[in-house]
């Protein structure tokens, strides 16, 4: 009975030897896959175990890590959580983080490749390795006026500043806004709970409005008309295009009114300055009708729309002009309704293009990246994406936008300054009749030195019983009082 | 026999051939290994290192020193080998529980909940349980070729044990979806872990017994010689036993662990490698058609092929035991630096990823070679052992060892897929500790007999060459 209970042996011997070589398959060859899978919470415990890099601007910090009392050795904490949220985003334990937190995770985490040379030196030296800094474009107060704007009137909508020469995000919120400190907590209950009752809010809270949501633009898209109208050559701002108080579009019996039904004006034509003053519908259905959807589409193409905004370094959604299979969607396109949808930012990406000669530069947050030690280690330097309209064009542009600015209702205009700027009151909603409109106010300021552009952007008029809202009467004093902020800073 | 080997006196013979001093000596050294596993886990946990700890490594030496003085006591001549793996082994899983419910305290303590019960008091307590059935087994065990008197018995009261948990009702015998517990009071045992011991001395009895039966020719096919059909019987059981026991109790592990262990000692007793391809012809049948007639098997087979398939849910535990094993890698983390507490079960189905994660690569090929040597020292009775019996009841429980060890080891690292069984002497859970001492005795028992001097024959009458009779000699061609 000898020989089988050798052989037992030997295919004892085999299997332990099948065992090591699939262990050692697990815990050397699949090693690395393993234990960088971010499903292995062990990443994030381990990233919890180093102090994660601040996220700052102008001076503030706006996000930084404290020692805690628990396992986890680091507590991050927003020292104002709302005002700052659509920036900084959450870094949570048991969620994937967003904004800033997640855009800049490998430079505050420390693991970015630019931070080498620093966690070499803290190996050598045996110091705890901590994360780098992030220092933001923004200016802390005018992030706050613009929040204050919004949420102190119970606004649901966005607020984008840029500076236009260089694309810096001066500005960029979102509301009603979130508190990220109930998600960084540490207690799984309490932040399992928050995360709840955030997803759950309605309006929603955790949307960045600014960049990941996309709204019609209503009378605001009419400045790529014109864009498009004065680049052709055929058209100067005293074209003349119809003032009849209603058209049928091509090929249909369907009729498009001016708002409230209004001519344009006492004549029969209007020329192109005024009607964009005066937001004329049908005078912009025509000019669109004759410019064709090509050059409309170009003139978008140029300000940024339906071409993929570089992240900033927050991913942003695409704007788009939609589907125009006919004439008629062309008309209704080119006042800004039907399938064309724009985010906050790239409306103001449109105004900041007009204002810096034509040119659009890449919007961004980022301003340095710092090492633990807060000595920088990379600045970003402006990019210019390319050019929307000739010098020229934007400075005949920049003349008509001040004309409408001047025709406007004078709800918070500051004394010494002149802006150029267009509104827009866009119908929405399955029932746009009945629903109030969301309405916009996009301008740039001062007009003969730019120094600051600004898009509002308010949902449903801001009170959803307000079916008469409009962008000059809500959105503009909002954009007012952040320019204002912005200029004052500016020394002005 | 050379003349001089039969003058050595008795007593000098035995002092150099037990070997319990060397036994002696590896129990202290498994003692100042396990202390110093303790002391890292309280040092890695940040917990005070206290003398306390010197304590807790004397308790830990003075129970297996009990241990030991049993088999010096009762099987001198057993193999010193044995007894030391096992402290080790058990030490080595104590400390790791220990280590877990740390973990566990610290988060109940972060979460603000309830602090969990620390299942190091348990584990200790059937620790000792399990020293105390090992010394009554010794004791009450002198010689196991009397267990072959009990074969049928035991083969009886196994069975019982093994069906009682499935026909039993769900509430007292069923925990997470496996229906192998016995819930009496407070206690909890698995009657299985019990009844594979039994089940193993009924079959090793009944091969012995019928052994002629099963080597007598069939029909011979394909080169091989299969057995008569109504030999088959013994095969047939051990394939009915795993697939009821697959069945009723949900259990694929004792099923997988029985089956084998009968395979195995058909094989032995009858030499026969026809018994082997029969068996895995079998397992193979069986295999498929419970693949296709059960969910839960389909599910285990699925998130084996791909645990992060259904990360979620089925492929939820496969997958935390490799991200634990990745994270250990060559080195592994420290005792006490990891975070096996992320692993579900990671005290008893999973201890494989808490050594894993903390010891690495090293600490797990480590261990392997312990329980290597733990079971070929019991493959090294079975081969000196004289009896049929012994070596097949030897063979049986080493074995039973070996399988089991891949079955979880295999599992938990997804080279099988994944069964419900728990790693011999390192896991949580007092049945399968307890059962696996009482398995340890009798090995031990065996070697015992393995190794012991030969009781001397009276030696022959010396008589004069001219008054031998004479015999009959067959003349060589």
């Amino acid at each position: 009975m000898n020989t089988p209970v050798r052989r037992v042996s030997i295919a004892v011997m085999a299997m332990v030897l099948l065992l090591m070589a699939n262990l050692t398959y697990v815990q050397v060859v699949k090693a690395s896959d393993y234990s960088g899978d971010p499903r292995n919470q062990r990443v994030l415990l381990s990233e919890y175990s180093r102090q994660r890099g601040q996220i700052s601007a102008g001076g503030e910090v706006l996000a930084n890590s404290v020692v805690s009392d628990d396992r986890l050795l680091y507590q991050r904490v927003y020292p104002e959580p709302e005002i700052f949220a659509p920036l900084t985003g959450y870094y949570s334990v048991n969620r994937a983080a967003s904004g800033i937190e997640d855009a800049q995770d490998a430079v505050l985490g420390g693991t970015d490749d630019r931070l080498f040379v620093r966690r070499l030196s803290d190996l050598v030296t045996g110091r705890d390795p901590r994360g780098g800094n992030v220092v933001l474009t923004v200016d802390p107060n005018l992030q706050r006026v613009a929040y204050e704007q919004l949420a102190s009137r119970r606004f649901t909508g966005s607020v984008v500043a840029l500076r236009p020469q260089t694309g810096e995000i001066l500005a960029m919120t979102s509301t009603p806004s979130y508190d990220p400190n109930l998600l960084a907590s540490h207690n799984a209950e309490d932040e399992e709970a928050a995360a709840n009752e955030l997803n759950a809010a309605d309006p929603p809270v955790l949307r960045n409005r600014a960049i990941s949501e996309t709204y019609p633009p209503g009378s605001t898209f009419k400045l790529i008309d014109v864009a498009a109208a004065l680049s052709s050559g055929r058209y100067t701002p005293d074209s003349q295009l119809t003032a009849a108080s209603t058209i049928t579009l091509e090929n249909t019996r369907t009729q498009l009114d001016n708002f409230n039904g209004n001519a344009c004006g006492t004549s029969a034509t209007v020329s192109l300055r005024e009607a964009l003053k005066r937001s004329c519908n049908t005078a912009f259905a025509q000019l669109s009708n004759e410019l064709g959807e090509q050059a409309l589409r170009d003139s978008a193409a140029a300000f940024g729309i339906d071409t993929e905004i570089p992240a900033i370094p927050m991913p942003v959604s695409t704007s788009t002009i939609g589907d125009i299979p006919d004439a008629p969607a062309l008309q209704q396109s080119s006042i800004g309704q039907r399938d064309v949808a724009l985010t906050p930012l790239q409306n103001v990406m449109i105004v900041a293009a007009i204002a810096n000669d034509g040119q659009v530069m890449a919007p961004h947050l980022v301003k340095e990246i710092q090492d633990p030690e807060l000595a920088p280690v990379e600045t970003t330097e402006p990019d210019r994406l390319g050019r929307a309209v000739d010098g020229n064009v934007a400075a005949t542009m920049t003349e008509m936008m001040v004309n409408n600015e001047n025709s406007y209702s004078s709800r918070g205009k500051i004394s010494g300054v002149q802006i150029a700027a267009k509104t827009g009151t866009a119908e929405h909603g399955a029932t746009p009749k009945t629903t109030p409109p969301h309405v916009w106010y996009v301008a740039f300021a001062p007009a003969d030195d730019p120094q600051v552009a600004v898009a509002v952007l308010v949902e449903s008029g801001g009170d959803r019983s307000n079916l008469a809202a409009t962008g000059g009467e809500v959105a503009a004093p909002i954009g007012r009082a952040v320019i204002a902020a912005a200029l004052g800073r500016a020394g002005r | 026999m050379a003349a001089g080997d039969a003058h050595v006196p008795a007593q000098a013979a035995q002092a150099m051939a037990t070997g319990r001093s060397i036994e002696l000596i590896l129990l202290g050294f498994a003692t100042v290994l396990v202390t110093g596993a303790l002391a890292l886990v309280e040092a890695n946990q940040e917990q005070e290192l206290t003398s306390s700890i010197v304590f807790v490594g004397l308790a830990y030496l003075a129970l297996f020193a009990v241990g030991h003085l049993a088999v010096r006591r009762f099987a001198p001549y057993a193999d010193p080998l044995i007894l030391p793996c096992v402290a080790l082994l058990n030490g080595l899983g104590l400390v790791m529980i220990h280590r877990l419910d740390l973990a566990e305290v610290e988060k109940a303590t972060a979460l603000g909940r309830e602090l969990p019960t620390e299942l190091i008091t348990r584990q200790v307590a059937w620790t000792a349980i399990g020293v105390a059935l090992f010394v009554v087994v010794l004791w009450l065990v002198r010689d196991h070729r009397t267990l072959a008197r009990y074969g049928y018995t035991a083969g009886f009261v196994g069975l019982i044990l093994l069906a009682l948990p499935g026909v039993l009702p769900s509430e007292i015998s069923e925990v997470n979806g496996a229906k192998i517990w016995l819930r009496v009071g407070g206690f909890s045992i698995q009657p299985g872990e019990f009844a594979k011991i039994l089940l193993i001395v009924f079959f090793a009895a009944f091969l012995v017994q019928k052994r002629e039966l099963f080597t007598t020719a069939g029909r011979r096919f394909l080169g091989m010689e299969l057995p008569r059909a109504r030999d088959m019987a013994p095969m047939l059981l051990a394939w009915g036993l795993s697939i009821g026991v697959l069945v009723l109790e949900r259990d694929l592990g004792t099923s997988l662990l029985t089956f084998g262990i009968v395979l195995v000692l058909l094989y032995t007793a009858t030499e026969r490698v026809s018994w082997l391809v029969i068996g895995l012809s079998f397992f193979i049948g069986g295999a498929l058609v419970s693949y296709q007639l059960f969910d839960h098997v389909q599910r285990r087979v699925e998130a084996w092929l791909d645990p992060f398939a259904d990360y979620n849910d089925s492929g939820f535990q496969i997958a935390q035991s490799l991200f634990g094993l990745g994270t250990g890698g060559v080195g592994g983390t420290g005792l006490g630096a990891g975070r096996p507490d992320l692993v579900p079960f990671a005290e008893s189905d999973f201890m494989l990823s808490t050594l894993g994660e903390e010891l690495g690569l090293i600490g797990l090929a480590a261990i392997l070679v312990v329980y290597l040597v733990l079971i070929t020292r019991g493959l090294r009775s079975a081969l000196s052992v004289r009896d049929s019996f012994g070596k097949l009841l030897a063979t049986g429980l080493a074995f039973t060892l070996a399988l089991q060890v891949f079955i979880v080891i295999g599992g938990a690292s997804k080279l099988i897929p994944l069964t419900g069984l728990t790693l011999p002497f390192l896991s949580y859970g007092g049945s399968s500790l307890v059962a696996n001492y009482a398995l340890v005795a009798l090995l031990l028992r065996i070697s015992h007999a393995a190794r012991a001097p030969q009781p001397r024959r009276p030696a022959a009458p010396v008589v004069p060459i001219a008054d031998a009779g004479t015999e009959l000699v067959e003349r060589p061609r």
